[in-house]
């Protein structure tokens, strides 16, 4: 086996554990340090796939922007210690079910289609033709991104105002 | 690896990340599987754009990251303003239009 499958095969372990335990451990606060773990993981999917701009841009916007958001939203809706913190699930089998059967499907239509082909050499700098495609190509959607972000800020700032 | 093992990979990310949307009864706990299910979609993007030859798939993973931010910022202040109206966190609760 390359360096390369086992990397991935790791990642892959890792990942589907991690995830897996955001779904079903009890703890709310271990299932979002869980979360961090996975989408640390992503990361390194991500540098497997070359993408060093994608990776870092994940470990500091997801890793560490959403886990702190995600923690900070339970510190104020829970208390961090004690039974209050459990969480339960339900309707565990039809959630099973129903997320089973997109599996298979999706599983299936991984076999039909062709999709065995070879992985092109990197030509390149990745980075740099993201950066020039995110200015040329998609500059709308990038100017949009902008004001969507604006509006979001806003929006928080909105929610989180003092009773008056 | 091929573009069929990312995918695979991905799939099973994403229906974990749906199994937590449908069974979590915390709403914070549906928004944490609905992070799973964001970001296998990424790693679908990376991988065909990787193994594609194209950037564009690049590209649109930074924008679902950036969008995704967002809607987790304003998702949880959504949750800690029901919160703070309601005093519960638990989606089942939140039944205020059932006739």
């Amino acid at each position: 086996m390359s360096v390369e499958s086992v990397a991935f095969w790791g990642l892959a372990v890792v990942l589907v554990a991690s995830s897996l335990a955001v779904v079903l451990t009890r703890n709310l606060f271990h299932s979002v340090l869980y979360l961090a773990l996975s989408l640390t993981a992503t990361a390194g999917v991500f540098l497997s796939l070359d993408a060093e701009f994608l990776a870092a841009i994940q470990l500091l916007l997801y890793a560490g922007g959403v886990v702190t958001i995600a923690v900070f939203a339970i510190v104020v809706t829970e208390r961090l210690v004690g039974d209050r913190i459990t969480q339960t699930s339900r309707q565990l089998f039809t959630g099973f079910i129903l997320a089973g059967a997109l599996l298979v499907a999706l599983l299936v239509v991984f076999r039909r289609a062709p999709l065995t082909v070879p992985r092109p050499v990197v030509t390149g700098d990745l980075t740099r033709a993201i950066g020039e495609s995110l200015l040329t190509s998609y500059v709308l959607s990038f100017e949009l991104l902008g004001v969507l972000l604006l509006a979001g800020l806003l929006g928080a700032l909105y929610f989180a105002r003092p009773d008056d | 690896m091929t573009l069929q093992a990312y995918l695979t990979l991905a799939a099973l990310l994403f229906c974990i990340g749906l199994f937590g949307v449908l069974t979590r009864r915390n709403t914070i706990g549906i928004l944490l599987g609905i992070e799973l299910m964001l970001n296998a979609v990424n790693i679908n993007l990376v991988a065909f754009a990787r193994c594609l030859g194209d950037v564009s798939g690049m590209v649109f993973t930074v924008f679902t990251i950036c969008i995704t931010v967002v809607e987790v910022a304003l998702g949880l202040a959504l949750v800690i303003l029901i919160f703070r109206i309601r005093r519960t966190a638990v989606a089942d609760h939140l039944d205020l239009l059932r006739g």
